[in-house]
């Protein structure tokens, strides 16, 4: 009997740790391959690390030879204009085919898949086909001159002061149409009621989705500009399949910078010091994001 | 949500009209043509491309440069073609969407129905990770690798994508839990189920659409990853990695019509689901973005 009971309470015991159990794995594998891995990278940069990894703690030097490199500066400006331009640009784009997609279009249903489906490929593939159109050898230039258009000049790609532009354009072509689906979301889920009532009160199309409309989108410019935002910073397949990070040091990134950095340039300090200042920014973005987002949820 | 049409109240007139759908149809085109360049192009034979126009059809149609980029084309040492690594791609992709999605659907059934204190904060460093620039966890996970004897192995790259991947998975599967009754769990408690017999019967039986999300999206970043493949496959590269090794490789004739065939080969898997289910594709975009 009292066996019994005993074995019931280890049942019950097991029942109340069985979910702790289960989750307990990922937590394990999140703790080493997430933030232990950070902290060892974050070790790493005040390390004295070249080829291999070293655990000689140097402080600071890594960190101060970083920011005098210029191949570092022409990084984190690259990476500031492109931002800039594909979170604007994307954007932009990506409200207006929504707002123009809102008007109750005949054939929605086929434009939105076609809006969309450059998200599906890889950065590899984007990259890849961008290289090719943009080439000037083979590409657009060369279509144009073929069409008769021979002033037509359109070389960025090989033009170390535009070629970053070239990126931008086919990063804009990779996701303005995810950026779209978005706000689509958003306006679908504004009221019409709403709108009318303005319409009656003789607001104009153009004031009111100024005034109204898109002061409601207010949570979908966030979602875009996190989503946007991160998305930039860890940029580096596109940049590799298109530019290769030229010409010369042209359209390098902070990723691309890292990687070279780290292995093959065996300045290892140096590159992790460069991740934990790409980490940094992503984490200045997201933490809050992620914060708002769970503690609303409650 | 549900009762909110389609259209809106806003009117236009027949001018603007004409306008707006110009204006879409052109971004069609836009969103369409470096599809249309790749397809028509690697149709081609290499002359047409180098001496002629990027968007005229082939005057000769040809699926050479098909054959070539999937079993000729030379990569790096090996003339092997894309075959071998799109099989490696498989080999990867598989394992490691089906390990996450069920980590994960585990994972979003405990933080819903088996709440503890901290869960939140569990949840939120998990979804921390997603975000995460990968450049953070390079260097240790190379050491990591090395030291546990599968660097440079397909297991190596299916458990680093499994670690990365059950963020993701665990958010789809949270949030899709979330709005399930926990009182109908409760009540199968006390009718005697254990925990993993209320999953089962329970949670799996109505966790069909979220695992076509989950699934959807995890194959997608997996098969579209570069980063991973290119630091720790070794010899045993992914798609991405060896398609970017044939475009990149400075040996030789630039076989242009070969890398637009050996870029659609590499692009097909995940085209191939968005056509067939692009509702969920976009559906497991938005939950990784928005609130689900």
């Amino acid at each position: 009997m009292a066996n019994n009971v005993g074995q019931d309470d280890f049942q019950t015991k097991l029942q109340n740790w069985l979910p702790k159990i289960v989750l307990s794995p990922s937590i394990a594998a999140m703790v080493v391959f997430v933030y232990g891995f950070i902290a060892f990278t974050v070790y790493m940069s005040f390390s004295d690390s070249k080829m291999l990894p070293s655990y000689d703690w140097i402080g600071l030097a890594n960190y101060t030879k970083l920011w005098k490199l210029s191949h570092w500066w022409v990084s984190i400006t690259n990476l500031a204009v492109f931002a800039l331009l594909y979170i604007g640009i994307c954007t932009f784009l990506g409200l207006s085919l929504a707002i123009l997609l809102d008007q109750k279009i005949r054939g929605e249903g086929m434009l939105r898949p076609i809006y969309l489906y450059p998200m599906a490929l890889s950065f590899i593939v984007t990259g890849t086909a961008w290289k090719w159109i943009l080439d000037p050898g083979i590409g657009l230039e060369n279509t144009m001159h073929q069409w008769g258009w021979e002033s037509f000049h359109f070389d960025w790609i090989k033009d170390r002061n535009m070629a970053i532009y070239t990126v931008v354009i086919a990063a804009v072509w990779q996701t303005s149409g995810f950026v779209m689906a978005m706000f689509l979301a958003g306006l679908r889920g504004v009221d019409n009621e709403i709108l009318k009532a303005a319409q009656i009160d003789g607001a104009s199309n153009w004031r009111l989705y100024r005034r109204i409309v898109i002061p409601m989108l207010r949570p979908a410019f966030l979602s875009a500009f996190v989503i946007l935002a991160h998305l930039s910073v860890k940029s580096y397949d596109l940049i590799i399949a298109l530019t290769g990070g030229g010409p010369g040091r042209a359209t390098e990134v902070p990723a691309t910078f890292m990687y070279s950095y780290t292995f093959t340039r065996n300045s290892m300090g140096i590159g992790a010091a460069s991740a934990v200042i790409m980490l940094m920014t992503i984490a200045a973005i997201i933490t809050p994001y992620l914060y708002a987002e769970l503690k609303e949820k409650k | 949500m549900s009762n909110v049409t389609q259209d809106t109240a806003v009117r236009t007139s027949t001018v603007t009209r004409i306008f707006i759908y110009g204006l879409l149809i052109l971004f069609a085109a836009y969103y369409l043509m470096p599809l249309f360049v790749m397809i028509v192009n690697s149709l081609k034979p290499l002359s047409e491309i180098t001496s002629g126009n990027m968007m005229a059809l082939p005057e000769v149609w040809t699926l050479e440069p098909w054959r070539q980029a999937w079993s000729k084309a030379q990569i790096g040492i090996e003339p092997t073609g894309l075959k071998p690594y799109f099989l490696n791609s498989i080999l990867i992709v598989v394992p490691a969407v089906f390990i996450s999605t069920i980590v994960g659907a585990m994972n979003g059934y405990v933080l819903t129905k088996w709440r503890f204190r901290g869960d939140t904060l569990v949840f939120g460093a998990l979804l921390f990770s997603c975000f995460i620039p990968f450049q953070i966890v390079l260097i240790p996970m190379a050491v990591v690798l090395g030291k546990m004897g599968i660097a440079g192995s397909i297991p190596g790259l299916v458990l680093v994508h499994v670690v990365y991947g059950i963020g993701f998975t665990t958010l789809y599967y949270r949030n899709y839990y979330a709005v399930f009754p926990t009182e109908l769990v409760r009540a199968a408690q006390i009718d005697g189920a254990g925990f993993f017999r209320i999953f089962w019967r329970i949670m799996l039986p109505i966790s069909g659409p979220i695992t076509v999300v989950s699934v959807i999206w995890q194959f997608t970043n997996i098969w579209n990853d570069f980063l991973f493949g290119a630091s720790f496959a070794g010899q045993q590269q992914p798609m991405t990695v060896a398609l970017n090794n044939l475009v990149q490789s400075s040996t030789g004739v630039k076989e242009y019509n070969v890398h637009f065939a050996g870029a659609i080969l590499a692009a097909l898997p995940t085209l191939l689901v968005y056509i067939v289910a692009g509702r969920y594709f976009v559906r497991g975009l938005m939950a990784g973005s928005v609130k689900g």
